[in-house]
């Protein structure tokens, strides 16, 4: 098993978001987390990151047979968890590439992997950039400054063609982007895919499931996975909204 | 209220001692200034923070000691020498130690005909003419203590002449340094550049010490920019981080010179610097930049003041600040545009990062505007290092360490890259990956 969350509490300034999360995701799946706004989406995906503002209150995460909780934003990276933002920062002065190559490095080094040479890295840069249909001016300049919504989510699944995680979280990656975009971040995912790695595709609407095919649907409400199921569940969602889980988790309290 | 009698006798009294040395030149015109300076010193008082012009800094910690005004050079080998100089810098370098020029450490070499580079004392002693029409002419010494207190002590310094129409490709390196070997050394260097029409060069001032020692450097630069003439000036502070540093400098821009500055802080306990430009004719563009990295209890001052006397002129100010521990930072720059100045352009930024609870900033634009047909912006911010970059930069396998510095050299490097001189700019960046990455 590649992750498992067990009973996950968190709370961002005392207000409880998460409220026991269970969930386990093994090497070659991919899983969607589908939810209302304000479900707790996003929260899990910082969480699983290791956003500091969040205060994780009960439960215990596994990935990969070490405890993930106890380790830096960093050290997760460096042990092959990704997250794709859903707004990736601007960063003027610091250029993609700096960021990519110092990045790679620090995680090379950390598995005591031999760091790359400038042409190296040159050469699997170039490769990853046609994954996602990059532009190469884009990537000298400033990490996502003046960069369009479509360009921000194409460099973040860049990064993550180059980092090769081994659990990739993929934050609201559709929002904002037009159909030809979503096609191409979602080949990129695609492409990524292997049996030894595995995705989470966090969104509100059903669409990129089309392009990025789940094994596992679940469904956010509250704070609490209230619903799983296969693929099918998304095209339940699409069609009957979700007003429809809502209800659901309702009669599930009272009964 | 401490008036600071003791220390200003103590100085008045150093003054006899040094006249009594001057033997044979008390009658000169030089040594009158001197003289008529001292009286000016004797009924000035130091600054205090009721002051408006020293509100956040107070000089008492420099007033506790009473410093010994170098008169002598102090020695130095080349090897010494060797470890302040820049990796492929081309240039001309020229040496003073505790303010006094060392020949023997410096190497000026095939400067163009009529090109002066040297020590101002020997310029004095040969009645130059560019002397009798500059020296002493843009540091105000009436109203300013500091500066009254260098002008009486006038004995060595830096001078740059470039006549009429002459490009000097390579940058003079001027390195001062203190020798102080705990002797509490007031070292005064008295720099004068005169740039002729038409005529360009690059000049470094570099302010270093031999041991990490308590001394006070006292540095008044004046800078004459001709007709067409274009500076590009650097002053590079890395003095001992007990030290104290007041410098000022002077300049005057003549009709459409071109004339620019970077200052870049890294030293001093308390440094406090006043640099003033004046537009005197038409054409005019100017820019002053800056950089400060403290920590410890370091206190970086900085005054400016842009006089846009004359229309047509631009000037672009640029001041960035990065504090960490306990140090505090004073930006106040001024831009004065006259009732004449019509068709000015003025833009000031001051931005600062506090890296720690206890650092501290005060920003000040302060901008008088007597003309009607301007284009004058001014901005200042004081943050922290933004958390969603720093997150951003560690999700992606980058340590905190690295991070921060990453996001430190993101934050200076607008101002970095404005440095025309590359072994500098290296310099700079070394040092500031130094700092942050231990």
């Amino acid at each position: 098993m590649l992750l498992e969350i067990r009973n996950l509490h968190a709370n961002i300034e005392g207000k409880e978001i998460l409220k026991g999360i269970d969930l386990k995701i093994n090497k070659g799946e991919v899983h969607a987390i589908m939810g209302p706004n304000g479900s707790g989406k996003s929260t899990l995906a910082q969480v699983l990151a290791g956003r500091e503002e969040y205060e994780v209150t009960r439960g215990t995460v596994i990935y990969n047979r070490k405890n993930l909780l106890e380790l830096s934003p960093e050290d997760r990276a460096r042990e092959g968890l990704f997250l794709a933002f859903q707004y990736p920062v601007e960063i003027p002065g610091v250029s993609n590439t700096n960021l990519l190559k110092t990045a790679l490095n620090a995680v090379k080094k950390y598995r005591g992997e031999e760091e790359l040479d400038a042409m190296e890295f040159l050469a699997l840069i170039k490769k990853k950039m046609k994954l996602v249909d990059l532009d190469h001016s884009l990537i000298s300049r400033s990490v996502n400054e003046g960069f369009s919504g479509g360009e921000k989510k194409r460099n973040e699944i860049f990064q993550m063609a180059v980092l090769e995680p081994k659990l990739s979280i993929l934050d609201e990656t559709d929002s904002g982007l037009d159909i030809d975009a979503l096609k191409i971040v979602a080949n990129g995912v695609n492409m990524l895919k292997s049996k030894d790695n595995a995705t989470v595709v966090v969104t509100h609407y059903q669409r990129l499931l089309n392009y990025i095919i789940p094994d596992f649907v679940h469904v956010l409400y509250n704070g609490k996975i209230v619903k799983s199921g296969g693929k099918q569940l998304a095209l339940e969602l699409e069609e009957k909204g979700y007003d429809w889980v809502k209800t659901d988790s309702k009669e599930l309290v009272e009964n | 209220m401490n008036d600071y009698k003791e220390v200003k006798n103590w100085y008045l009294d150093e003054f006899k001692k040094f006249e009594s040395t001057l033997n044979g030149e008390s009658a000169e015109p030089i040594h009158q200034l001197r003289k008529e300076a001292i009286s000016n010193f004797s009924e000035l008082n130091f600054p205090n923070i009721k002051d408006e012009e020293w509100k956040y800094t107070n000089v008492s910690p420099l007033l506790k000691y009473n410093f010994k005004p170098s008169l002598v050079k102090g020695n130095i080998t080349n090897n010494e020498v060797s470890k302040f100089l820049f990796d492929k810098l081309e240039h001309n370098l020229l040496v003073f130690v505790n303010g006094h020029f060392d020949e023997k450490v410096s190497r000026v070499k095939n400067l163009p005909k009529g090109v002066i580079a040297g020590s101002i004392a020997e310029a004095i002693k040969e009645k130059s003419q560019v002397i009798k029409e500059h020296f002493g002419k843009y540091a105000d010494f009436k109203n300013q203590i500091f500066t009254a207190l260098s002008t009486a002590y006038i004995k060595d310094g830096a001078f740059i002449y470039v006549p009429d129409g002459k490009i000097i490709e390579e940058a003079f390196h001027i390195l001062f340094l203190t020798n102080s070997d705990d002797n509490k050394i007031l070292s005064q260097p008295r720099n004068l550049f005169v740039i002729g029409k038409n005529s360009q060069v690059t000049i470094i001032e570099h302010y270093s010490s031999l041991g990490e020692d308590i001394y006070f450097t006292n540095a008044v630069t004046e800078i004459f920019a001709d007709e067409n003439a274009v500076v590009d000036h650097i002053k590079l502070q890395e003095e001992s981080k007990k030290a104290f540093h007041i410098g000022r400098m002077e300049v005057d821009q003549e009709r459409s010179s071109n004339f620019s500055s970077h200052s870049i802080s890294f030293g001093a306990d308390l440094s406090r610097n006043d640099f003033n430009t004046k537009f005197n004719d038409e054409g005019g563009e100017c820019m002053l930049n800056g950089l400060f990295l403290l920590d410890g209890t370091q206190l970086f001052d900085v005054h400016t003041m842009i006089d846009h006397a004359k229309p047509h002129c631009n000037s672009h100010e640029h001041y960035k600040g990065i504090l960490d521990d306990k140090s505090r930072g004073v930006f106040n720059g001024k831009v004065m545009v006259r009732k004449d100045a019509q068709k000015t352009n003025a833009f000031q930024e001051n931005n600062n990062i506090i890296l720690s609870n206890n650092a501290l900033v005060d920003t000040k634009p302060q901008l008088e505007i007597f003309a009607d047909d301007v284009k004058c912006s001014h901005g200042a911010t004081i943050g922290q290092l933004d958390k969603d970059s720093m997150f951003y930069l560690k999700s992606r396998g980058i340590g905190e360490e690295t991070a921060r510095t990453i996001l430190i050299h993101a934050f200076a490097i607008d101002v970095i890259k404005s440095i025309k001189v590359k072994a500098i700019k290296d310099y700079i960046e070394e040092i500031l990956s130094k700092r942050f990455n231990n």
